[in-house]
């Protein structure tokens, strides 16, 4: 752990609740997805979200996204009640979401995937009367984001196909915090890469939290999940079984909580 | 100073690594190949005037694949290209014969054919069906009516207006025909769009990973259309230069349009599974086919051989492709 982790305040009980969720539900036909579930994001924390497959995770932030319709059940952002209509609503309301399959372009390069939906036009006539892409700004902003979180790649007008695992999810993340003014969610983002990789992405969680940026944090890796996170999300049959700290709690208290073999 | 200019230099790829890796370099180079072999066997190759007839030759075809690129950069193919081209030429006669004022019915006709890509776009993006599917019955629907309006025949059209993209000038020795110009003039804009807007990108952003497009906001549906609308579009202006060059409206004409078009965009090193390539390497492509026609034509060989030829650079383009995209 390095010295910034220590100097930073820790985000505790008092933290503004940046997202919340109260008594979502969310039902398929006769499947319940989420039982009335609640959600509490506090400013400036890394809150990770556990629970067995099943147990309702990406439900859960699919209806905080807006990317599911929740069947009853209140979410707030920033204490007011949102309705999202679907993930541009969220976007635009300064959520980010970094996807499971990443949603890049793999043909276009770093600097096209980091602008991707959302390119910067020149100033002046060239902008708004042709249209013109500002090719030069997108790069320099680009290589400012990557070096603001400290994140070596080899050259911003590479193609996305032309990097490794971790590098893409390293892109995909970046992208999410260049444009995040609330939160940033991820999806499972160290699930397919190597040790060193998944390094190199929890430091680019860390980095995002130094900015000042809550995280949600989908995780089925525990020693990940203890490692990084500030407070842990503990998920079973659709609601919310627990919160708990990797101070208060163990690893094998967690996986307990997770499978109802010990209440929280 | 020095720190940023240590950072340009890292962030943009060399001269020699750019040049390589542009997409268009190898079929540029099969097309100077060509010339070459073609200008040693024969002096007559590289005169002024048989360079006008190669640009001459390559007009309709060459102006067509400018549609069928974008239709293929977004992963659809283009089955009716030649069948709504066909449908100008015969719109624009039919209208003028009759009568009315040649601007209007030209300006009717590209309507049309306009109007022929926004159906197919509408039933590509609005009910998700395959594109080979609906330009292959938008081909077949084309192709009947065409006929039958035209009571199966072929009828000249004689108007100054219609044929004025045949006219020539002449610009340093080499003989032009306004249709040369007006197809370099929508390669130049049609690139501009490809590579400088945020239409070009998100066209590419969908040819690429249409979900992750539709993840980041792109409006996936409205951007195939129109798509398929400026091809629909281009294809009209195709028609006016076929008129140009030939004053006839054929319901007949313009059958191999279509893998014509495809081959000029595979051989300019474009995927078929959309994403990757450019206009620059269809010019080329283009380029290649009328150049290889000539010049085998020149030399006094069965025409036969090119369609061998052809038939055989676009199999390497392809194969060439497959392997670059599984390498990565
Ligand atoms: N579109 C859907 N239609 C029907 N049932 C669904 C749908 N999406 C989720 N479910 C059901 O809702 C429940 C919760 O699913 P969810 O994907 O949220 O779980 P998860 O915690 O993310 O699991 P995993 O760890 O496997 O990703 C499961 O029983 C699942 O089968
Ligand atoms: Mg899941």
């Amino acid at each position: 752990m390095s010295a910034d982790s220590l100097t930073r305040v820790a985000p505790d009980a008092t933290s503004r609740v940046v997202l919340e969720a109260r008594n979502v539900v969310k039902t398929y036909g006769h499947v319940t997805a989420l039982d009335g579930v609640d959600f509490e994001l506090r400013a400036g924390e890394i809150l990770a979200v556990v629970g067995d497959n099943g147990a309702g995770k990406s439900t859960l932030i699919k209806a905080l996204t807006g990317a599911v319709h929740p069947t009853s059940g209140e979410i707030l952002l920033d204490g007011a009640p949102v309705h999202f209509k679907g993930p541009l609503d969220a976007r635009h309301a300064g959520i980010e979401t970094v996807y499971q399959d990443l949603a890049m372009a793999p043909a276009l390069d770093i600097a096209s995937n980091l602008f991707l939906g959302r390119e910067l036009r020149c100033q002046g006539v060239l902008g708004s009367v042709f249209r013109r892409l500002d090719k030069k700004r997108m790069r320099e902003e680009a290589r400012r984001a990557m070096s603001e979180l400290k994140f070596r790649l080899p050259s911003i007008g590479n193609a996305v196909e032309a990097l490794s695992g971790g590098q893409r999810q390293g892109v995909a993340v970046a992208r999410a915090a260049l444009f995040a003014r609330k939160l940033v969610i991820m999806d499972e983002p160290t699930a397919a890469l190597g040790v060193r990789e998944t390094g190199q992405v929890l430091e680019l969680i860390r980095s995002i939290r130094e900015r000042g940026l809550p995280v949600v944090l989908i995780s089925h890796n525990m020693p990940n999940v203890f490692e990084i996170a500030d407070r842990i999300h503990v998920m079973r049959l659709g609601r919310r079984a627990a919160v708990v700290t990797p101070q208060s709690h163990s690893m094998n208290d967690v996986v307990a909580i997770m499978t109802g073999a010990a209440a929280a | 100073m020095s720190t940023a200019t240590i950072a340009s230099q890292q962030d943009t790829p060399s001269l020699k690594a750019r040049i390589l890796g542009t997409p268009s370099v190898g079929p540029l180079l099969v097309l100077v190949g060509f010339c070459v072999i073609f200008a040693l066997t024969n002096p007559r190759f590289l005169a002024t005037q048989n360079i006008s007839i190669i640009l001459q030759q390559t007009v309709i075809i060459g102006t067509l694949a400018i549609g069928q690129t974008l239709v293929i950069l977004t992963a659809g193919i283009d089955l009716a290209v030649g069948a709504i081209c066909v449908l100008g030429t015969i719109v624009a006669g039919k209208l003028v014969n009759l009568g009315y004022d040649p601007v209007l019915s030209m300006g009717i006709a590209v309507l049309l054919c306009t109007g022929a890509g926004l159906a197919a776009g509408s039933l590509i993006a609005g009910l998700r069906l395959p594109p080979f599917i609906v330009t292959l019955g938008i081909l077949g629907i084309l192709t009947a009516a065409l006929r039958l309006i035209s009571e199966g025949g072929a009828f000249p059209v004689r108007d100054p207006f219609l044929a004025w993209t045949g006219n020539t000038m002449k610009v340093g020795g080499f003989v032009l025909t306004y249709g040369i110009l007006i197809m370099l003039a929508l390669y130049g804009f049609v690139w501009y769009l490809l590579n400088q807007t945020k239409w070009g990108r998100h066209v590419y952003a969908i040819g690429n990973n249409p979900e992750a497009a539709r993840l980041v906001g792109i409006p996936v549906r409205r951007h195939l259309l129109s798509v398929y609308l400026l091809a629909g579009f281009i294809y009209g202006v195709a028609a006016w230069l076929a008129l140009g060059r030939i004053p006839n409206a054929d319901p007949n004409a313009m059958q191999t349009a279509n893998l014509d078009s495809i081959t000029a965009v595979v051989i300019g090193g474009t995927s078929l599974f959309g994403g990757r390539g450019g206009l620059i390497g269809t010019l080329i492509g283009a380029l290649i086919v009328g150049v290889l026609r000539n010049g085998l034509t020149l030399a006094g060989i069965d025409p036969l051989w090119q369609d061998l030829v052809t038939g055989i650079l676009v199999i390497i383009a392809v194969a060439l492709d497959q392997m670059s995209r599984r390498r990565s």
